[in-house]
């Protein structure tokens, strides 16, 4: 099936010269839920900005249910939801009236059915003739969430959905993002918590410096994740892997230098005593060796820190 | 390039919203037209305009100064509303939406000026009703009466919406009308015919683009201006394409819109 977003080369330079994005390829799958999960100034609300036509590209193209956002920029935004990071709203409407006005926006007739399940949804119906300005600040986050479903999108943004929200919030969140999703919704959201993206997330895609560095599977990620690598370098380079060692599922590599096993941190055992004793049975000698977590590993803990640095 | 069809429920959406925040004030919104244009008549009308030579006029000046009593308040509704409208959400950051919505340019436009000239006029015409309370008044050419009041409106609506999105905070809001229209308006014979003033003035004003909107906008009233209605249409329209121009050009470049 086509991909419902897709995204080549994009690149975005701010006015002051600043680049927030770099040559960003990727492809979003009808049905997911992705994650875009990155430090603060990854620039995670600029790529969500220019797919939704708030922020203009310097370069590159996207399409969204198959159309260019520039070019056939009306079918490409009535498709897509957005619920932004900032709690923009007009304080004196109340509830009812500024959902419907999202709707109408969209091009959308009226649909006083509609609007009522998704307030009914969101635990909004009893607030639906407050004032905004009355409402509490998860509440407000509530009503972006449903401006964002008023003209039933099929693609929805979530911008730091869960930044400053309560626990309530988040867990009603979450199951609405999982029952929208049934209903066939794609879900693309942006967060900078690790275990957030591997709560919800089908696929997690991670940003730093404007730079997408890694688009995943959830489960290979985490399987990843856990991962060490030990790196023998041999006394004598050799053409294959012994099949003696074949166990241990080693990679050769440095013309041959090097063997490198993978091995998951966690398990209680690891297999190392083991691959060294039978490598000494076979007379296979090596110089040095050293153990790291994989590249994944360092990538996520440099994510963390400026994450929280910030 | 498949743009489609026309965002009516889009361009209703955002007619109405700015509509129901009128309505919201509408009181305050109508009294105050009533009550300056009465003050108007009584300052102007009885104690001013009985010393005044008319002859020239053609008109008693009570009823001379009508028309320009409805300009000077569509000047200011006009750019009060249309720059209003458009950055109170650049502001609270509401603009997103709009932005984000399948609505063309032309359509957000649509939305935001419609609504706003919907409003000046309507107070203009509430003055209108309120002169006629006092004086006496004519209008010899309805159906242009009617156009060049929608042209005028259309106009500095549009102005007014491009104040909206120059403007940095309120405080520039409020510069371009006090500062720039107000005293046009004043000096562009709102209160006297140009014809009055002796040269160089007299010359002078005529490079006050407003004498041309006032003067044709008396015409239709009284059969009457400072500049044949001919110099007004053709000014008014000149205007209304200036300030479609540099609302192209602020959509086209994303303007203090979109980074
Ligand atoms: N309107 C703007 N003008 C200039 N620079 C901007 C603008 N918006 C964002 N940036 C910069 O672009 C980078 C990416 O920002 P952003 O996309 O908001 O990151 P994130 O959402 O991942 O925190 C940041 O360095 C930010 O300062
Ligand atoms: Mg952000």
């Amino acid at each position: 099936m086509d991909p419902v977003i897709s995204i080549r080369g994009l690149g975005k330079r701010y006015a002051g010269g600043h680049e927030a994005l770099k040559n960003v390829d990727l492809d979003i799958e009808r049905g997911e839920i992705f994650a875009l999960l990155g430090p603060n100034g990854a620039g995670k609300t600029t790529l969500i900005s220019i797919v939704c036509g708030i922020v203009t590209p310097s370069e590159g193209t996207v399409t969204a249910a198959g159309h260019d956002i520039v070019a056939d920029y009306r079918a490409a935004r009535t498709k897509i939801g957005l619920v932004p990071q900032e709690l923009h709203t007009d304080a004196f409407e109340p509830v009812w009236s500024t959902v419907s006005f999202s709707r109408g926006l969209f091009g959308k007739p009226p649909n006083p059915a509609h609007i009522e399940r998704v307030l009914k949804d969101l635990s909004l119906w009893d607030k639906r003739k407050s004032k905004i300005k009355e409402l509490s600040g998860g509440m407000k986050r509530r009503v972006m969430i449903a401006k964002a479903l008023a003209h039933e999108p099929e693609i929805l943004f979530l911008d730091e959905p869960t930044a400053g929200v309560d626990v309530e919030l988040r867990r009603d969140m979450w199951e609405l993002v999982r029952k929208l999703r049934e209903s066939g919704v794609t879900i693309i959201l942006t967060t900078h918590y690790i275990e957030e993206a591997e709560e919800m997330a089908d696929r997690i895609g991670v940003i730093r410096k404007g730079e997408l560095i890694l688009v995943e599977e959830k489960h290979a990620l985490m399987e990843k994740l856990g991962k060490k690598q030990l790196t023998l370098a041999l006394s004598e380079p050799m053409d294959a892997v012994p099949d003696a060692l074949a166990e241990w599922q080693l990679d050769l590599r440095s013309g041959g230098n090097e063997l490198v096993y993978t091995f998951d941190a966690n398990a209680e055992r690891n297999g190392i005593p083991s691959l060294l004793r039978r490598m000494s049975d076979l007379g296979i000698g090596f110089k040095d060796l050293a153990t790291h977590q994989s590249s994944l590993e360092d990538i996520f803990v440099s994510l963390v820190s400026e994450g929280s640095a910030a | 390039m498949t743009v489609g069809r026309f965002n009516r429920h889009g361009v209703w959406a955002i007619y109405a919203f700015e509509m129901h925040r009128f309505f919201r004030t509408i009181w305050t919104g109508l009294a105050t037209p009533v009550i300056t244009t009465s003050l108007y008549f009584v300052v102007f009308g009885s104690a001013i305009g009985s010393r005044m030579n008319t002859s020239d006029l053609g008109v008693p000046y009570g009823s001379f100064i009508v028309p320009g009593l409805m300009m000077l308040s569509l000047f200011n509704e006009c750019i009060f509303n249309a720059s209003f409208g458009i950055h109170m959400p650049r502001f609270t950051g509401t603009i997103y939406e709009p932005l984000s919505a399948p609505l063309s340019p032309f359509e957000i436009v649509l939305g935001y000026v419609g609504a706003a000239a919907t409003k000046a006029m309507a107070v203009s015409l509430v003055i209108l009703l309120t002169a006629n309370l006092f004086v006496e008044v004519q209008i010899l050419h309805p159906f242009w009466m009617v156009a060049f009041l929608v042209l005028i409106a259309a106009t500095f609506c549009l102005f007014g919406f491009i104040v909206g999105i120059w403007a940095k905070g309120f405080e520039q809001l409020q510069i371009i009308p006090m500062l720039v229209v107000t005293p046009l308006t004043f000096l562009g014979g709102a209160f006297y015919s140009i014809h009055m003033l002796p040269e160089p003035f007299k010359t002078a004003t005529l490079f006050n683009p407003i004498v041309y909107l006032i003067s044709g906008f008396r015409w239709t009233f009284y059969g009457k201006g400072d500049v044949s209605v001919g110099i007004s249409l053709a000014m008014t329209g000149l205007f209304l394409l200036v300030c479609l121009g540099v609302i192209w050009w602020i959509f086209r470049t994303g303007y203090r819109l979109k980074s």
